[in-house]
C-alpha cells in the first residue's frame, strides 16, 4: 500500500495551529470576541460584527445539531477511498458551524436537526480532528 | 452617477470544437488562442485590434495573448478570479474599460483541458497538490484546514451541502433536477457542438443513474471536456460599425456571498453571491427576469440550475421545482434555457459557452435552437463557494 496519498491534514500555523491544539487536549474551542461575545469560526482576526480585534479561545459544550451533509459514493480524493461517506456539517448550541463526521450513524439515518455531541479522534500523532456522534 | 447600461456590446464569439477522448491534444492557451482568433475574425476585426485582455483564471497571461496575437500596444490586462463566474463577470470589466475609452476592444477567452488535464479523482501526488493549491488560490485557506481534512475537497461534495438544505426546507424532489438534465440534454441534440449529441436522455434515465455524491446522480453532474471559447467587447458605437448585429450588455454585475471563503458559516446557505448580482444587473438594465426570453443558466450541477432560478427572481425561494417542470424551461416554454445543451450536455466551457450562445440568440444565428424574436437574454456565471455574476443582454433584432 503506497502512502502516497497519505490523507490531507490541516496545516498547523497560525490561528489553525492553535484550534488543532485545543483538539489535541480534547477541548472544542472557537474565537470567542472580548467586545461582543460573537462566537466565530473559522478562526479570523476581527470581528465582523463589532469590529473588535480582542478575543480568546472558548470552549464549546460540544453540543449541537446535524445542519446539512453529503454522502459521498465516488471518490473525490485519492486518501478516501472508503465509500460511501457522510461529511456532515454540525451547527454547536453556540452558533458555530463545523465540517465533521457523524459517527455511529449511517448515511441513510442521517437528518437535519439531529442531537449530536463531540469527540475526538486522532488521525495521526500530530493531529486530531473532532467528529460527532449523537447524544440523547 | 454615469450608467453602464447599453455602453458595451458583445461583437464577436468565437468556439473550438468540444471534446472528451482523444483529448484536444493541445494546451490550453492554444486552444484559447484558435477560440480568441475566431472571436476576432467574427467581429470584423484582426487581432492586432485588439488592445484589452480580461485573463483567464488558468492557461495564459494577458502576454501570453499579447505576444501571440501580435497585441504590441495592450492598454487593459484585467483578471476575474471568481471560477466559473469570471466569464460573465469578466464582461463587467471589459464594459467598462471600453465605454471608458480605456481599451477600444476587449478580448475575454477561457479554456480547459478538464477532460484530459488534470483531475483529482486520477490525480497523482504531484497533480493533486497543484489541483489543491489552484482550489486554495480561489476560495482561500479554510478549505485546506477545516474541509479537506474530512474528505470534503470537490464541488460535487460542497454544493450537496446546499441541495440537501433545500430538500429538506421545500420537499426538492429528484424529478425537479431531472427536468433540468433532461431539459439541457434535449437541447444538446440540436446542437452541433454538444458532446452529448446523439444520446438522448429520459426522465428514467437520469433516475437509474448512480449516486455521485447525494444527491446529485451522474446525470446531475456536468461534463469535463476540452475545448475553449472566447467573445470580443466594444463600446456601443464601435459595435454598430463592426460585421455582426450587436448584442449589448444592457446590465451586469457581480455578487459574492458571505463570508466567500467559508460556506458552512453563512447564516443562510442558499444566499449565494447571485442574489446579490441579479438585482443590482437589473436596476442597471432597466429589465428584469420577465423579460428575458431564454436564460443560459451556468449548470455545473442541475440543483445549481433551480437554486439560481430562485436567487435571479425567475421564482422565488422554494418555487424552483415547480417552476421548471412539465417543459417549461426547454425550447417552446416558458423560459427556455441553456439552448446550445450547457456545461451538462454541450461541454465545460466555464460559462463562456453560455455567453456565445446567449450571443447567438440575440443575433439571430442559433439555428434549429433558435427562440423566435430573441431580444433579451439572461446569461450567469456561478464559481468557487456560490461567487456569481448576471449579464442582462439584449438586441434590437
Amino acid at each position: 500500500m503506497s502512502d502516497a496519498f497519505a490523507r490531507p491534514l490541516p496545516r498547523l500555523a497560525g490561528y489553525a495551529a492553535e484550534f488543532y491544539a485545543f483538539c489535541r487536549r480534547r477541548e472544542l474551542r472557537f474565537q470567542r470576541c472580548s467586545g461582543c461575545g460573537r462566537w466565530r469560526h473559522v478562526p479570523r482576526t476581527l470581528c465582523a460584527g463589532c469590529g473588535s480585534d480582542a478575543w480568546e479561545w472558548a470552549r464549546s459544550a460540544g453540543t449541537g445539531r446535524i445542519h446539512t451533509w453529503s454522502v459521498t459514493h465516488r471518490p473525490m480524493h485519492p486518501a478516501f477511498l472508503e465509500v460511501p461517506y457522510a461529511v456532515v456539517v454540525v451547527e454547536l448550541d453556540e452558533g458555530p458551524r463545523v465540517v465533521t463526521w457523524v459517527r455511529d450513524v449511517a448515511p441513510a439515518a442521517l437528518a437535519v436537526g439531529m442531537p449530536v455531541a463531540v469527540d475526538f479522534e486522532d488521525v495521526t500523532d500530530a493531529v486530531t480532528l473532532p467528529v460527532f456522534r449523537p447524544r440523547r | 452617477m454615469l450608467s453602464l447600461r447599453d455602453q458595451a456590446c458583445l461583437v464577436g464569439v468565437g468556439e473550438t470544437r468540444y471534446c472528451r477522448a482523444p483529448g484536444s491534444g493541445v494546451s490550453e492557451l492554444e486552444l484559447m488562442l484558435d477560440a480568441a482568433r475566431a472571436a476576432i475574425a467574427d467581429a470584423g476585426l484582426r487581432p492586432g485590434d485588439v488592445d484589452g485582455i480580461m485573463a483567464p483564471i488558468w492557461g495564459g497571461s494577458a502576454e501570453d495573448f499579447a505576444a501571440n496575437l501580435g497585441i504590441e500596444n495592450l492598454r487593459y490586462a484585467a483578471q476575474v478570479n471568481m471560477g466559473g463566474a469570471s466569464a460573465v463577470v469578466s464582461l463587467q470589466s471589459a464594459a467598462m474599460a471600453v465605454a471608458f475609452g480605456a481599451a477600444r476592444a476587449v478580448l475575454v477567452p477561457f479554456g480547459w483541458n478538464g477532460y484530459s488535464g488534470r483531475r483529482v479523482r486520477g490525480a497523482d501526488l504531484a497533480e493533486l497538490a497543484q489541483e489543491m493549491a489552484r482550489f486554495e488560490s480561489s476560495v482561500g485557506s479554510a478549505i485546506r484546514d477545516y474541509y479537506v481534512p474530512y474528505g470534503l475537497a470537490s464541488p460535487a461534495q460542497w454544493y450537496t451541502l446546499f441541495a440537501r438544505r433545500h430538500i429538506h426546507e421545500f420537499g426538492t424532489p429528484p424529478e425537479a433536477l431531472g427536468a433540468i438534465a433532461v431539459a439541457c440534454r434535449k437541447h444538446a441534440q440540436g446542437n452541433a457542438r454538444a458532446v452529448m449529441r446523439g444520446r438522448p436522455m429520459t426522465m428514467e434515465d437520469y433516475l437509474a443513474s448512480p449516486w455521485i455524491c447525494e444527491p446529485y446522480r451522474l446525470l446531475d453532474c456536468c461534463l469535463e471536456t476540452d475545448g475553449a471559447a472566447a467573445v470580443v467587447v466594444t463600446a456601443a458605437d464601435r459595435a454598430r460599425t463592426l460585421a455582426q448585429r450587436p448584442v449589448f450588455i444592457a446590465g451586469v454585475a457581480e455578487g459574492h456571498p458571505y463570508p466567500a471563503d467559508d460556506f458552512v458559516n453563512r447564516p443562510d446557505l442558499l444566499t449565494i453571491g447571485l442574489t446579490f448580482a441579479a438585482p443590482v444587473a437589473y436596476e442597471m438594465a432597466g429589465l428584469g427576469p420577465e423579460d428575458a426570453d431564454f436564460a443560459q443558466i451556468y449548470d455545473c450541477f442541475t440543483f445549481e440550475v433551480l437554486h439560481q432560478l430562485e436567487e435571479a427572481g425567475f421564482c422565488r425561494r422554494g418555487e424552483g421545482a415547480a417552476f421548471v417542470q412539465d417543459g417549461a424551461i426547454e425550447l417552446g416554454g416558458r423560459l427556455p434555457i441553456n439552448t446550445h445543451g450547457g456545461l451538462l450536455s454541450q461541454a465545460h466551457v466555464g460559462g463562456m459557452n453560455h455567453v456565445v450562445e446567449a450571443v447567438r440568440q440575440l443575433r439571430g444565428q442559433a439555428g434549429a435552437a433558435q427562440v423566435a424574436g430573441a431580444r433579451v437574454g439572461i446569461v450567469t456565471g456561478w464559481g468557487d463557494f456560490g461567487d456569481g455574476g448576471l449579464a442582462v443582454l439584449r438586441s434590437d433584432g
